[in-house]
């Protein structure tokens, strides 16, 4: 099979359903020429001229308030947020708008638009890597996505553009550059169905995003150290896939559950009270480890961003505290 | 355009349907009948009404947190709309939305927002929609003096004017935010100025004549239909009530209050049309009645509905997909 990377997967998403439906159109922060600060969009302006694919001016608020108008109206658009970091500043339209228009009003309207934005700790400080999942997986109304692998980028996006709710599609910038399997033929991603990226029995690691890779490290390595590692990767957070969580933990009975974000508030918190709520509590051998950035900014220097990170050590470390 | 005998005494009756909607929801408010808050309408009813009548039945409209007003001189029913505000199962928003959040779909109304100006980034998004799907119609959006010094103005304003879409941009300028006036809140005496800063034309009017809200807004109409962009219009009016229920208004005189009273839009209108010939007090006594009698029956609409059932809070969270317990 061929192989594509992150960055081209998401741009073949993209491109198809543009292709499929004339309704699709893309807008954001030097999206056209400059084919977006992480060149997903390179080329696509080309191939679909500048009104659908649409650069807009430094205006957040407006980016996202725009997408949310234009999906009462019969649009369905992919608005792309340069830097998750920058969801604070169209936190309005997403948070009080988009997520409540279907309830508010009773059902008479929906918002059927799709957030992309890039996430993730990436070299560039305090303000341009941050993973906020956390305060969109709060919100109810909105559907939260976080693949990790180009095909799971490129079949969950095709997903979250046919759907009829609004969708935040959380890209990590490192997924970017990872390359991997993807078919030529056409296929979607439903929602709430959790990939098992690596089947063992002995530890069940629940991981988001690209910390699915540094699991997958890590499980290699426990392999030698005689743990056999079931990695788990949500793949969507809301909806999000608890039966097979409960399945996986009830095999298992141990979970490191491994996310980039803070851990304070993080989505790691509330999965382990789901795992607690559920049946899956009975099989719960030893307590829920969390692998997660601290509670601190993310720092720049290169050392401390390291820190920062979880990494296969920690991951492994975390398991063997537990299966040891 | 002349505006006909029909459609003249139709606005008369919309502002007066207006004032007395608001009239009645104001003594339910203060009874506590209809629990929460709620922003009236009153004293800008020339405003709505005026600007809703330049439009096409298809054009659309986006309103405010004091969108009653705006709801009803589009045409909603006000039997689910006094529903709504009393939170029952056959409200415009099933007893989701309350006063805050009453919409209608039918006749092309995306809906009050409890956010100030945060309607103004989705109405452009919605002319936007109109643009790429080259339809005829344009999007009037209402937002208030408060609105405009919201960061959301300014990123709509110049991405409407930017990309040339079809929206009509109407400040209501009521002379408060809540309790702070507008001397307080803007360097500038003439809001339409603002209109400068995104190229786009800007006018003052005085918002308690309906005719003049009328004609300005059918420019600024014609204009969005035409392909010429959007507009400003800054009608000047006064709300006659309080920001909301808790409102005590220390902030102002009795005498500005009666200043602005003494230029009752409905009454200022009605003189008109008597002027006119096209009412008389007979006229005006018989549509009183009917306007208070309609609103009669959707009091008595309201009160017999019944509550949302219990299991009503998980629906409609997600279109097609249940809410994760």
């Amino acid at each position: 099979m061929r192989t594509l990377t992150g960055r081209e997967a998401v741009r073949e998403a993209l491109t198809e359903e543009m292709k499929r439906d004339e309704k699709v159109f893309l807008l954001g922060e030097d999206i056209g020429v400059y084919g977006g600060a992480f060149g997903v969009t390179a080329g696509m302006i080309d191939e679909f001229g500048e009104k659908r694919v649409r650069d807009t001016p430094i205006s957040e608020a407006a980016i996202a308030g725009a997408a949310v108008g234009a999906s009462l109206v019969g649009m369905r658009p992919v608005a792309e947020m340069m830097f998750m970091d920058f969801i604070t500043i169209a936190s309005d339209q997403i948070m009080n708008q988009g997520a409540k228009i279907h309830y508010m009003f009773g059902g008479q309207l929906n918002a059927p638009f799709v957030l992309r934005m890039p996430a993730g700790a990436a070299e560039a400080g305090a303000q341009h890597t941050q993973s906020l999942e956390a305060l969109l997986y709060h919100i109810p109304g909105l559907k939260v996505v976080m693949p990790s692998t180009p095909y799971d980028l490129k079949g969950l996006l095709k997903t979250a553009i046919r759907d009829d709710n609004p969708v935040m599609f959380i890209e990590h910038k490192k997924g970017y550059g990872e390359k991997g399997e993807v078919p030529e033929e056409e296929y979607t991603i439903p929602f709430g169905k959790a990939d098992i990226k690596r089947e063992g029995k002995d530890v069940t690691i629940i991981a988001t995003s690209h910390m699915v890779y540094k699991a997958l490290n890590a499980a290699e390595e426990l392999e030698k150290k005689g743990v056999d590692a079931e990695v788990l990767d949500p793949r969507t957070l809301v909806p999000l896939d608890m039966e097979s969580i409960v399945k996986s933990v009830s095999k298992t009975g141990k979970v490191v559950i491994v996310h980039e974000a803070h851990r304070r508030g993080g989505i790691g918190g509330d999965i382990a009270a789901r795992i607690s709520d559920s049946d899956a509590f009975y099989y719960l051998e030893k307590p829920i480890k969390r692998v997660t950035g601290p509670n601190t900014p993310v720092p720049f220097s290169p050392v401390l961003e390291s820190e920062f990170i979880p990494n296969e050590e920690k991951i492994i470390e975390a398991v063997l505290k537990i299966t040891d | 355009m002349e505006l006909s005998e029909e459609k003249k005494e139709n606005m008369y009756r919309n502002m007066l349907r207006i004032r007395q909607f608001e009239r009645k929801v104001d003594q339910f408010i203060s009874r506590g009948d209809i629990t929460g808050t709620t922003h009236l309408y009153i004293g800008q009813e020339a405003v709505a009404v005026g600007a809703v009548n330049a439009l096409e039945k298809e054009d659309y409209i986006s309103s405010t947190h004091r969108g009653h007003g705006h709801s009803i001189a589009k045409g909603s029913d006000i039997k689910e709309m006094m529903a709504e505000l009393f939170g029952k199962s056959t409200g415009a928003c099933k007893g989701k939305g309350g006063s805050l959040h009453i919409i209608d779909t039918e006749t092309h109304n995306l809906g009050a927002n409890g956010i100030v100006g945060g309607g103004i980034p989705i109405a452009v998004g919605a002319a936007l929609a109109m643009d790429m799907q080259e339809k005829d119609e344009v999007i009037l959006n209402f937002f208030s003096d408060g609105a405009m010094n919201q960061g959301a103005f300014h990123e709509a304003a110049n991405l409407a004017s930017t990309w040339n879409l079809p929206v009509v941009f109407v400040c209501e300028n009521n002379q408060y935010g809540m309790s702070t006036s507008v001397e307080k809140a803007f360097n500038i005496k003439d809001l339409a100025a603002r209109a400068k800063a995104y190229n786009i034309p800007g006018v003052k009017i005085d918002g308690n004549k309906v005719l003049e809200v009328y004609d300005a807004v059918k420019e600024g109409v014609k204009r969005a239909r035409e392909g010429g962009g959007p507009s400003l219009i800054v009608a000047e009016t006064y709300r006659w009530k309080g920001h909301s229920k808790s409102d005590a208004k220390v902030y102002r005189s009795k005498e500005e209050e009666q200043a602005w009273k003494d230029r009752d839009p409905i009454a200022h209108f009605e003189e008109e049309l008597k002027n006119e010939g096209l009412l008389d007090d007979d006229k005006v006594k018989k549509i009183h009645e009917e306007v208070d009698s309609e609103i009669e029956k959707a009091v008595t609409f309201a009160q017999d509905s019944p509550y949302p059932a219990k299991k009503e809070l998980f629906d409609d969270v997600y279109v097609d997909a249940e809410v994760e317990l």
